[in-house]
């Protein structure tokens, strides 16, 4: 059995990486702010700050596979778009380049969404 | 033929002359574009890079759209037109807007708490927007330092300086364009903030949230004073205390001006309306709406809605005006 789904031919990838950032984007957010709001004694900022950064890290490589599955279903690049025939293979074919360009936008906002990371030193006081 | 057509056209000339002159707005009193604080630097340093760096790609794109649109030109394979949409129009733009993002984060003060809470106690402004004017009390627990004036903020140079903003009604906003940004003031809600003026001057700062019918008319002005004056200046506000015994502190008594006003040392100790204890000293009266002068400050008391439509003080008609103007010119006096 390969980790990589058989299944060429899926919609589910086409929402994997929104749906990744979607949650790394509450993870960040809805952390900071209950860390801030409670400010727990056993975990410090610069914790969670690399916590968070973790969590940055698989948000990432998590839309890096999907856009690997994507590709795969775009046939890696063979065929130029716009895929408008209608035919079953245009419709694989679109669907796999439409996934891999979301995916590109999604890691765009992770990373965009993340950068605050690198400079907040504390919480608001 | 109509006869209109007789008339000759009025020429909308557009006195060219003139624009040079507009850049005089740039200057003066209330312009990020002439900073004298550090974070005003900042900001005015990121509008340069912005602004010269969308300069840039316009004639780069522009460029681009002339060369695209020239007679003889040679047609490209598929492959290079995609390349070219690939890299200038998506690479290239996320890591520029990646940077900038970078550069604008790094510069807010708000990601760098330690530049206001440091210490927890220390000296501090506890600036509160009302409608429509502004309370600051200078406070400093270990000095000794606690006292209150208003609509004039008065600040030393190349020392920063941290406030704690509040409001007491509705949503304000506290903003001096020359030394810094935005902050909101938030009913129920304190938030922290601070500020580092460089260089000595008089500012003005509009309230920069609307708040109701006279939001335009509430400023404050801020005095950037050197740091021995701004000692004395303190020192002197602490022990600051008007006799109790004049004419103008028993016509503001009797006329129940005490219910709503303080002047440190009278009886007057109302606390709803602004601090008046040095009101003669400061550039401006109401908030920013008027030249201090005696006569402005009479018209005021007479009708203050006149000036400010929806303020929170009571117009008085019934003073007489011999009494009136003595109760101007006693205020004026107060410096
Ligand atoms: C009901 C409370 C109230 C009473 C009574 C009252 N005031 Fe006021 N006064 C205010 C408020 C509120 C303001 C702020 C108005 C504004 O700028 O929005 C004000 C502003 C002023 C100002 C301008 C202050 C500044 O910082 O520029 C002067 C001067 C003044 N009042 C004088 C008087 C005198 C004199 C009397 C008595 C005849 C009087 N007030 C009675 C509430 C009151
Ligand atoms: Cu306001």
């Amino acid at each position: 059995m390969s980790i990589f789904p058989r299944e060429i031919e899926s919609l589910w990838t086409l929402f994997t990486a929104p749906v990744v950032w979607a949650f790394h984007f509450l993870a960040c957010y809805v952390g900071m702010a209950l860390y801030c709001a409670r400010r727990p004694a056993g975990l410090d900022h610069d914790m969670l700050r690399l916590g968070l950064g973790a969590v940055t890290a698989i948000a990432l490589a998590a839309i890096v596979v999907s856009a690997w599955l994507a590709w795969r279903q775009w046939g890696f690049g063979t065929d130029d778009p716009p895929h408008d025939d209608a035919t079953r293979k245009d419709r694989r074919l679109f669907q796999g380049f439409a996934t891999l360009l979301l995916s590109g936008l999604s890691f765009i906002a992770v990373i965009f969404t993340a950068l605050p990371l690198l400079f907040i030193e504390g919480c608001f006081p | 033929m109509p006869p209109t057509e007789n008339r000759p056209r009025a020429k909308p000339h557009l006195p060219l002359f003139i624009l040079p002159f507009c850049l005089a707005g740039c200057s003066g009193s209330q312009s990020a574009l002439s900073p004298a604080g550090e974070e005003a630097s900042s900001i005015y340093l990121l509008l340069i890079v912005t602004t010269c760096g969308a300069a840039v790609i316009w004639c780069l794109v522009t460029a681009l759209l002339v060369y695209a649109g020239r007679s003889r030109r040679h047609v490209y394979s598929a492959g290079a037109g995609q390349k070219l949409i690939l890299w200038g129009g998506a690479i290239l733009p996320t890591s520029i807007l990646c940077l900038l993002l970078g550069y604008a984060l790094w510069l807010m003060p708000a990601t760098r708490p330690w530049l206001t809470n440091n210490e927890t106690s220390g000296f501090r402004i506890e600036a509160t927007g009302e409608q429509y004017w502004w309370r600051f009390a200078y406070r400093d627990a270990e000095n000794g330092i606690s006292f209150d004036t208003a609509n004039e903020l008065r600040l030393p140079v190349g020392e920063r300086i941290r406030f704690a903003l509040r409001a007491s009604d509705v949503i304000h906003s506290f903003w001096i364009p020359s030394l810094g940004g935005k902050m909101d003031m938030i009913p129920g809600r304190t938030n922290f903030f601070s500020l580092e003026a460089t260089r000595p001057g008089i500012y003005r700062a509009p309230c920069a949230e609307f708040c109701g019918t006279s939001h335009a008319l509430m400023a404050f002005t801020v005095v950037v004073m050197e740091k021995e004056p701004f000692r004395e200046w303190m020192e002197r506000q602490t022990n600051l205390l008007r006799p109790r015994e004049t004419e103008g502190a028993r016509l503001f008594a009797r006329h129940g001006c005490a219910a709503c006003h303080t002047i440190r040392g009278t009886q007057a100790r109302g606390r709803i309306g602004p601090d008046l204890t040095d009101i003669g000293a400061r550039q401006t009266i109401a908030a920013g709406t008027l030249a201090n002068t005696a006569e402005n400050i009479a018209r005021f008391i007479r009708a203050p809605h006149a000036v400010k439509p929806g303020v929170k003080m009571p117009a008085f008609p019934m003073i007489p005006q011999a009494e009136l103007t003595a109760l101007a010119a006693y205020l004026k006096g107060l410096q």
